[in-house]
């Protein structure tokens, strides 16, 4: 059930990226191009999906749990620290250069493009480097 | 194909496109809990990382079928044209797995669900990954 759940709930994702136009790196950086090929659309992809779920987790935390686990995981930090801002800053960059974040690289994965099969991977071989640099601390705390 | 320099300003498909991902994000926290970041649910996929990465494997495996599922309805590939520089798509790619593991959080995580749960720590994450994209943009395609 979870496995089916957790399928459909990716598929609706990733139907939403697409639909959103937001599959196509092209449109991505034409929306990070302010000052040439400017492109608004993601402004609009953001504020629709904030917004909906805004709106939908308060109508799902009312329930005191989730429907297949036992509680709401929910991220309880506060504070801004280094690691926080030099890792956007870093994602921003790349994000801007290769026009995927995580979610239309895997979207675009099907389409087996050159660019995708050089991003991808290296995209996961830089969440390992980080997994392992954060452990690694966490070992030496 | 060449990189489309010029792509149409889509504001009605791209608000039901959020709607649809905003949709997709309140399920996860409605059935799992959890918050629907694609970078947190790709390292959170592999089995020796988590003991409930089924799901979250499963929901990569969407994200994949998804445009597989709209090529067999439509008929058509979706649109899409990928810078094709390999070495800059490595560099690329290096930066946004790091970055996102780093910054505990991508476009969704911090994007979408962050802001939803109205978090200060996401918003400066979005406000400084959006800043340097939009540098990052300005440069390589008005400097260099």
């Amino acid at each position: 059930m979870r496995l089916v759940l957790g399928f459909a709930s990716g598929l609706l994702f990733g139907l939403g990226l697409i639909l959103a136009g937001m599959s196509n790196p092209a449109k991505v950086l034409n929306f990070l191009d302010i000052v040439g090929a400017f492109d608004p659309s993601l402004a609009f992809v953001m504020g629709g999906a904030a917004l909906t779920t805004f709106i939908g987790y308060r109508l799902v935390w009312r329930r005191g749990q989730p429907l297949l686990m036992s509680d709401f995981q929910i991220p309880t930090r506060k504070d801004i620290d280094r690691d926080l801002l030099t890792g956007a800053a870093l994602f921003g960059i790349g994000w801007g250069i290769g026009g995927f974040c995580p979610g239309p690289a895997w979207t675009a994965l099907p389409l087996a493009t050159p660019g995708i099969l050089a991003f991808l991977p290296s995209m996961l071989a830089g969440m390992a480097l980080a997994l392992f640099v954060k452990g690694r601390r966490l070992r030496m705390a | 194909m060449p990189l489309e320099t010029v792509t149409p300003f889509t504001p009605l498909a791209s608000t039901l496109g959020g709607v649809l991902i905003g949709l997709s994000a309140v399920l996860v926290m409605a059935l799992f809990g959890r918050i629907a970041g694609i970078s947190g649910i790709t390292t959170g996929a592999i089995p020796a990382r988590s003991d409930d990465w089924g799901w979250r494997l499963a929901f990569v495996l969407g994200l994949i079928a998804a445009p597989l599922l709209v090529g067999l309805v439509t008929g058509e590939t979706i649109r899409q044209t990928v810078p094709d520089n390999l070495a800059a798509m490595v560099l690329a790619g290096l930066l946004v797995g790091f970055g996102t593991v780093l910054g505990s959080g991508c476009t969704s995580g911090h994007g979408v669900c962050g802001l939803a749960r109205l978090s200060a720590r996401s918003l400066v994450a979005v406000l400084t990954f959006m800043a340097f994209a939009f540098a990052t943009v300005f440069l390589l395609r008005h400097v260099v």
